[in-house]
This record gives structure tokens, sequence and C-alpha cells, in this order.
């Protein structure tokens, strides 16, 4: 443990003018949410001599509210909040068995979403599910309030667009039509408390004459950030789905994605693990 | 009254369950301060200068170097190799050079990027190939720290005369023992003595190393050990190097010293298992029967001999695997390479050679045509058969026992023809296979390692009546204090709640020897029992008979103490007389008995992932007696688990000699998740010289899980993977490089 507690300041604002005040007046100020990953960083002793500015008391933060229109998910809501949220469950289930994923009970419990996201890491369980949903991210800054679409709130590993001074307000879902299929699917390093390597996320959905009409698929750990197949969804609209088109269109991955060799993984492995999800959820298994 | 055989209670559960119980970091030492580490940052280099941050504020501290150490600049072990703090040249990444100590944690830590070591970098020998080609000299000329040959008739004969002869490769890497508490202690001075406590499983071998340390009377140092969050072999050698580090500060400092390591510094710092690289050479009659077996083993020692040659010796001893065959050479070796060193872990050197004697089967198994297991039942150990070392086992063989019941209780061959169907359906999301493995274990030291061990216990008896265990066998999680009492109780014939067990302290119990080896209840708790009959001797002769009430032992030992507090009924390991053992030509009774384990596991491979699932595991183990049936299942499935970790899961990475994935987040052992239902049976064979006929059950089950797992891969892919951990990306790459052979 190289975590200093005493060499840090903690501020805990009531209302989020003051915390986005707070972080505005110093640059290197870390916003906690469920501090999964800042607790982690500070074990190493990586935040000694930090100020950190604890979001906990703005719980209007936590509220999930469904609407016609879709959903709006506060960016403190945890994991397992979001997991047993009954309409995420029926119209949002990618999320839902996306945050089921997240490390394990203790993490879920404690991990929010706008923490996933603002961490940005390429292996953040839920962006792939978010890039399928086509999720709006709301930003509070101290020039005020923002939405940027999902795959433009990344810039890079572990970078976002968020400007100094911004915080994540709210993530919304549009609303969708019941797709024909959906599947998320996360390959971890083990049963729990692992980090992917590569992750899944589809929706798919029919003409009656069994043409498909929207397709939509992401993967995450395969690029800095999480990717849309957009040449393989491109060419899948008004197929019809047999076992060579599934085929062709699994080959199309590495059109939007570049996995690496690292740690956890192989590029080789990351690819051929990948087109293989690809190709079974095309087929329908 | 009789409590073995019995799940009685755990001596300490209720502290480590409430939380109560104290670890070293909890220890509250008035006027403690922290000890950090600097370490070298290259594999291989001269130190040309260690330079102080002139801005720093030096004075708040105590700093340590090799120039301040009394006595020997040694970690004395086997061979005086290692230094305590590297001087002049560095031979491993993360080698310790120079010790910090201030008041405050934090500070401690801050210093140390405050302290910059400038080396001329020299080449570097990282692997064992390297090693054998000797690159560069590390070790003397051909940078071997350690040979044997065993030799049991005539293999080149044999081999020549053989029907088939098959060779194979297997690779094993090197495990974490992952702990659940890092390596830590804390050292002081007091009235002239230096008392170290801390984190360890030998407090002997750290009162050894001090004395040569420090140039101090061994009277002058005193080792106890604080309650431990397991040791798996960890904390067998290395804290003697810790514990020196400690001793230095807190003598320089005048107060008292910890070093706690964190989980980063404690996996790229301290011990791993031993990779190893095993060849085969295996001649047969054409129904399977051995006739030849050459095996050659090749370990990775690391930078410096720490316990390598005895973990050789052991993986030596276990190469041919359980089977009687009339020809066998085992030609062993470990290399030294510019990496930390690599030391002691659950089995010791055996679940590397057993690894390879297994797997090696089913390639046996498809030249042949004949089912793996067939193969092995043909071939296997049974009373009278006799081993590689000319070892004529006389009593409690159970091998075939155990394999025996692992195939009933799987349903072996009814799973086997089940998953061929499944495998042969193209239209299954994955695979399933089921593989078997059948080891040996020795128990106690290798050959006449007990006789010069000379181990003592005993137990006492206070003047006040309490009943005191007295062994330096130290409590790591596997349940030693209550089965030393179990023992006690019941040679003696009282409650087990009369009796007690000190704690490991070196100035109050005698020396037993190290914890490891599977030993503990074997030859300590043999001791034990020996020690208890003494005393039951005493109180029938002295007394009349052994008291039956509280106040009766009260006035029992009043009579047998006189006007001496307490009387010690100590004893010394004796060799058991039919035990002959050739150090010369590793001939004879390399160990005094072995215990032996059969395992079956099913898995399933997704096909377009390649994750595996175990899907259940079942085992039997002959361990002559489970003096507590309950412990014995705990250290069974435990140890299963950790060599399932080291089959599918585990691998430390090395980058330029270093572990880069020197973190639990990407050293990946398994969770309860990754822990398959385990269906646990134990056999007792019982061991004529074990107490109450108890053999040794530690390290056994770290022995049959990887093999057994590879041949589960095999059968669900078809594909014999000899290299370890098999993870996703190995299954994914061998089926990759045959779908590639196959078009070509």
């Amino acid at each position: 443990m190289r975590g200093d507690a005493r060499s840090m300041t903690w501020t805990s604002p009531r209302t989020p003018a003051q915390a986005v005040r707070a972080l505005a007046a110093d640059p290197r100020a870390l916003a906690f949410a469920g501090g999964t990953d800042l607790m982690v960083a500070w074990n190493m002793g990586l935040l000694n001599g930090r100020a950190v500015v604890d979001l906990s008391r703005l719980t209007p933060w936590r509220m999930i509210r469904a609407s016609r229109d879709g959903l709006s998910i506060g960016s403190l809501a945890t994991h397992a909040e979001i997991l047993r949220h009954p309409a995420v469950r029926a119209r949002f289930s990618l999320l839902a068995d996306a945050c089921a994923t997240v490390g394990a009970a203790q993490i879920q419990n404690r991990g929010t979403l706008g923490g996933n996201l603002a961490n940005a890491s390429p292996a953040g369980d839920t962006f792939p599910a978010l890039a399928v949903y086509e999720a709006v991210v709301h930003c509070l800054g101290p020039e005020g309030r923002r939405a940027l679409p999902l795959l433009e709130f990344f810039a890079g590993v572990k970078k976002t667009r968020l400007k100094p001074g911004e915080l994540i307000e709210s993530v919304f879902l549009p609303s969708l039509p019941k797709p024909a299929r959906a599947q998320f699917r996360k390959v971890g390093t083990r049963g729990a408390q692992a980090i992917s390597k590569t992750m899944f996320a589809g929706a798919l959905w029919l003409d009656r004459d069994g043409v498909v009409a929207d397709v939509r698929l992401a993967f995450g750990s395969l690029a800095p950030t999480v990717r849309r197949l957009r040449a393989a969804e491109a060419f899948l609209k008004g197929r019809r789905l047999d076992a060579a088109t599934s085929a062709e269109a699994a080959q199309l991955l590495d059109a939007d994605v570049s996995p690496i060799d690292d740690i956890r993984s192989t590029r080789a492995y990351r690819l051929a693990a990948s087109r293989g999800l690809l190709a079974r959820f095309l087929a329908g298994r | 009254m009789r409590s073995v055989g019995k799940n009685v209670s755990r001596r300490e559960g209720p502290e480590k369950l409430t939380g109560r119980a104290v670890y070293l970091d909890d220890l509250d030492i008035p006027g403690c301060w922290h000890g950090v580490t600097v370490r070298s940052s290259v594999p291989h280099g001269r130190i040309k200068a260690v330079k102080f941050d002139p801005a720093f504020p030096w004075s708040d501290y105590v700093v340590v170097t090799a120039a301040d150490i009394p006595g020997r600049n040694v970690v004395t072990l086997i061979e005086p190799d290692q230094p305590l703090l590297a001087e002049g040249l560095v031979r491993h990444r993360e080698e310790p050079i120079a010790l910090i100590a201030h008041a405050d944690r934090a500070k401690a830590y801050e210093a140390l990027k405050h302290v910059t070591v400038e080396y001329e970098k020299l080449p570097s020998v990282l692997t064992i190939a390297d090693a054998l080609a000797v690159k560069e000299k590390i070790y003397k000329d051909d940078n071997v720290f350690k040979s044997f040959l065993i030799r049991k008739g005539d293999v080149d004969q044999a081999l020549a005369s053989a029907d088939v002869v098959i060779e194979g490769e297997y690779r094993v890497p090197h495990q974490e023992q992952a702990y659940i508490e890092n390596n830590a202690v804390a050292a002081w001075e007091e009235d002239g003595v230096l008392v170290v406590r801390g984190s360890l499983q030998c407090p002997f071998y750290v009162v050894k190393a001090l004395k040569v340390l420090l140039g101090r009377d061994e009277s002058k140092v005193r080792v106890s050990q604080t309650v431990t969050g397991g040791g798996f072999g960890g904390k067998e050698e290395y804290p003697s190097m810790i514990a020196g580090h400690a001793a230095l500060l807190a003598l320089k400092a005048r107060r008292p010293v910890k070093i706690v390591y964190d989980r980063h510094e404690d996996m790229a710092a301290t011990t791993k298992r031993h990779p190893a690289v095993v060849r085969h050479r295996t001649g047969l009659t054409r129904d399977g029967r051995l006739v030849a077996q050459d095996v050659d083993v090749v370990m990775d020692g690391g930078a410096y001999a720490t316990l390598s040659a005895v973990v050789l010796s052991r993986g030596t001893l276990h190469a041919a695997g359980a089977y009687e065959c009339p020809n066998v050479r085992v030609r062993s070796r470990v290399v030294a390479t510019h990496t930390p060193p690599n030391g002691a872990f659950r089995g010791f050197g055996a679940p590397q050679t057993l690894f390879a004697a297994e797997l090696h089967w089913e390639k046996i198994a498809d030249v042949l045509g004949i089912d793996s297991l067939a193969l092995k039942r043909k071939n296997l150990f049974k009373i009278g058969s006799i081993t590689a070392t000319g070892q004529v086992l006389r009593e409690s063989v159970g091998a075939k026992s155990c394999l025996d019941v692992v195939v009933r209780r799987s349903k072996y061959a009814q799973r086997r023809k089940e998953y061929d169907r499944w495998n042969a359906d193209p239209k299954k999301p994955s695979w399933k296979g089921i593989g078997v493995s059948v080891c040996h274990h020795g128990a106690g030291f290798t050959g006449s390692g007990e006789v010069y061990l000379a181990s003592r216990a005993g137990v006492a008896l206070t003047r006040a009546g309490a009943l005191v265990v007295l062994a330096a066998s130290t409590e790591i999680g596997q349940g030693t204090n209550t089965m030393f009492a179990q023992v006690a109780s019941d040679t003696l014939g009282v409650p087990l709640d009369w009796l007690e067990v000190e704690t490991p302290d070196t100035h109050k119990v005698p020396d037993s020897g190290p914890t490891v080896a599977s030993r503990t209840c074997m030859v300590v708790g043999g001791l034990v029992r020996r020690a208890a009959l003494d005393l039951k001797a005493a109180f029938e002769s002295e007394h009349g008979r052994v008291p039956r009430t509280r106040a009766e032992l009260k006035k029992a030992a009043a009579a047998l103490c006189g006007a001496k507090p307490a009387r010690r009924f100590e004893v010394q390991y004796e060799k058991p007389s039919e035990v002959t053992w050739n150090d010369a030509t590793y001939q004879g009774d390399a160990y005094g008995v072995y215990s032996y384990a059969a395992f079956a596991v099913e898995l399933e491979i997704d096909r377009a992932t390649a994750e595996t699932k175990v899907l259940r595991v079942t085992t039997a183990q002959d361990i002559g007696k489970a003096i507590h049936p309950l412990f014995a299942e705990g250290q069974i499935i435990g140890g299963c688990l950790q060599g399932l970790g080291w089959a599918l899961l585990e691998e430390p990475v090395y980058n330029d000699g270093v572990m880069v994935n020197s973190q639990l987040t990407n050293y990946v052992i398994p969770t309860s998740l990754d822990a398959p239902p385990f269906d646990v049976t134990v056999v007792e064979k019982p061991y004529s010289r074990g107490p109450f006929g108890a053999k040794g059950v530690g390290e056994l089950p770290m022995d049959v899980p990887a093999p057994a797992v590879a041949a589960a891969v095999k059968h669900a892919t078809g594909r014999l993977i000899a290299t370890i951990p098999l993870t996703p990306e190995r299954i994914t790459a061998a089926l990759a490089a045959d779908a590639e052979a196959a078009r070509v």
C-alpha cells in the first residue's frame, strides 16, 4: 500500500455546480464516483498529493428514469442498480448483461456508469452495449451542458473529450424497436474479477422475409476505444442471413478494429475469438 | 475422547473469522519505522554509483547499504552465493541494493524516488536455452547450479531392443505462490537480543541466516512467527532475506523496523516455481509395458542457487512417474539465468516433472492405439514395485486404489464415449474432454535429508498443569496447531482442549526443521506422538496413571515437575531402520513413503473462443490417515485448484528479466467462479511409521491437475499441447497451426 491519504485533500460538494467549480479550480483534481479504478491507482501511490472531489452527495445523479423516448441513467448509478432496473432489463438487456460481468459483486455495488465512462479503458465493460444503443453522454461543465454521442466521447486509451471541470451528468439511451436478436459476450481472463480480452455486443433487426433490416455490432478491447463494425454492418444490411453471408461479414471485422498483443492476450487470439463470436451471433446460435 | 479422524474445530479459526488475528502489519510496535528497498532495474550490470539526491532530507532517514553489514553479506541457505544487498554487481532485476527507513511509511516510499543507481549494463542470459548454450558465464563454467543422474538397468540397450520408442518434450512455466498476505517482518533489539517477528514458514532458517549476516551468536537472535496468511513455499527461504534487511535497518536506526511488501513488490521480487523443460524417450512393448525410460530435466534456477538443488532433487526423483520400469535414466540440471531466483513452491519440483511423465502417456497411447488409462494401469506402482532409485515399495501403496475410485466415481468410460459423440457433432458450440492422471509424492525430506535435519519436537508439562506441544512447525493455514493437539491428546488419552500449542519462537521451541515438504504431520507429528508417549510413560510410572480430570492433572504435574517450573519431553528424529539412501549414487529409499493421488477432470472448451470451463473434478488421494478429514479435504481442494490455475490460467510474463504482470489483475489465479465442483475421496493406506498411519498431504494435490487437464484438452480438441498454461490463446494458436498444416 503506497497511497498516502494524509497527502490528499477531500471535498464533498453538495451541488453539481459546486463540484464543477471545485474541479475547474484545480486541473489535477480527481472526480471520485465509485472509486473502483482510483483505489487501484491510490494503492500504487500514484494519487499522492492530489485533491479529490467526492461526488457521493450528488444523489440526483444516481437516478435511472425511463420514458417513452428512452432511458436516462444518472452517472452515479452503480452497475448493480443498472443491472437490476426493470426498464434496463426489458428494453436494454445488453447493458444489464454487461453490468453483470463487471468485476464481481463488490465492484458492481460501488462502480458507476459515469466512472466507467470517465476512466475510458479500452476494456470498459459497458461500452459495446452503449455503442449498440447509440448512447448519448450528457455533460455539465463550467460552460454549461452539452451532449456527446458515445463514440465521440472517447479520445483514446484512457482519454475522453471531457473538458477541464466537466463532469458526466447522465447517459441517455434512445428507445429502439425490439431486436430480433441481441447478444452480449465478454471474453475475460477468468470467471470473475476479469478484464476483457474481447467483448461483443450486437443487435439485429430482420424484415418479415428474413432480410437484415438493421444491424448494430460493437466490440471492446480490440482498439483504443470501443468500435462499431461499420463495414460488416453495411455489408449485412439488405442481405439474407445465410452461412456464406455470415462468414463474409465476420471476415470484415478487421476493417474496424486494430487489436494488439499485450500482457492479457494476443492480437491473433483476439481476432480469432472475435470472428468466432460474430459468426455465432449472425448464425443465431 | 478420541479426536484423531474427527473434524474438531480449528484452533485459530474464530480469531481469523472475526478479524481479530494479528498479522505482522497489524502489530502495533511502539516507535516502529518502516523500511523500503532500493532494487535493481537491469538484469545484469555493474553498479557504477548509487546516488542520493543531495536536496532530499536524508538526515530524517536511516539508509543501509552492504557496507553496514557486520558479518557476511550472504543469505545463508545452501550455497553462500546470494548477497543480502548487491555489491558491485547486480545479477537480476529487483535485486536489493540499499535499504531506507523512516517513521512514516509514505515518506519511506517517497525516498525511493530520490535514489538513482547508475549501471554499466552487461549482457544478460534470460532463458534456459541461452544458459545451456553458455551465452555468458553466470555460474562456474557451464551455468549449471546442480545436476543429478539416476540409473537403473541398461537404458540404451533396452531402448535399442524395445518394440516402440516414443519421444516427447514438455514445458511448464513459473508460478507465483499468491499467498493472501505478502511477505512481512519486523525486527528490533531487546536486551542485546535481536528479535524478529514475521510471516514465515521456517523460523530456524532465519536464525541461521542472521547469525552469519550479523556475526552474532544464535542465542542473541530470536525469531518468532506471527499469524501467517499463507505460504505455499513462498515463505520458506525468502523471509531470511527480508528479515536480514529489517535487522540491518533496526540495528542502525536503534529502533524497531517493519518491512511489509506490497503485492507488486512481492510478485516482482520474490521467488516463483521453477520453470522446466522435460524430455522423455520411452521404450515399450507393443502391448504397452514399459521397458525403458530416458528422461532429461532442465529447470531455470534464476540468478542464485537458493533451494534449486533440492527442488531439482525432488523433481528428479519423481521424473519417471508412479510406474515401474526395469531400465530408467534420469538426467537433470538446474541452470542459472539473470532472473529473480526461483524457489520453493508447493510440490517443489515434482509437479514439473510429473506433468511430463503423466502427459507423455497420451502420446504413447496414440502411437500404440491403446487407451492411456489401460497403459497406466498396466505399469502402475504396487506393493513390491521397485522404483528408479531401487527402492522397494514395501507398504502403503494406494496408487491403484485411488485410480479405481476415480475411474468409477467420474464414470470415466461413459463420459469418454459421451464426449466423443458430442465432439463429433459440428453443430455443438463446444468441445468436451475428460483426462485422468495418477501421481505419487514422497513425504518428508529427500534421501538422507531428514537425518541431516535431526529434527526435535516435544511436549511440555508445566507445574501448573498445562500441556504444551513444542514444535517449530508453523501454522500457515493448513491446520498444524489443531493437528498437533489432536495427535498429542489422543496419544496421551486426554481431552483435546487440555493441549496448548506453543507459538513457533526459536527461544521457546526446539528446531523441528522447516514447515515444508509435506513433512509436518508425518515427520513432526510423529515426533510429537513419541514425545507424548514419553510423557504418558512418565505419568504412569511417577503418578500411577494418566490424569483423568483437570484437578488430577494439576496434582500429577506438581509431582512430575517437582521444583522445576516445567518438564519437557523432547525427542529427536530417528531414521527408520529399513530406510537406506546413498547420496553419491542416488540409490536407495528416496523417501520413507509416498502418498498417491488420482485425478479426473472434465472440461468444456468454447469452439469460438477456446475459453475453458472446468466442469467437474473427481479425485482420490491416499494420505495414510486423515488426522483431520476436513482439513485434509481442504488441502486437497486448495492444492488441486492451485494446480488447475497453473494448468489453465497462471503465466508470469517476463520481459527483460522481470515479471511484467506483477499484480493480481493480470496474473490470473482462479476465483471461486473458476472452481469446479470437487468430488474428493480420502484413501487411507496406513504407513507404519506415520502418526496414526498418516503420510503427507500438503503437496500431492498440486501434482495431479496439470497433466489431467492437458489430457482432457487433447480429448476435447484432438491436439496434445505439451506446454502449460493451456490458455485460450495457446489452444487457439495450436488449432490454427493444425488448420494451416492441413491446408499445406
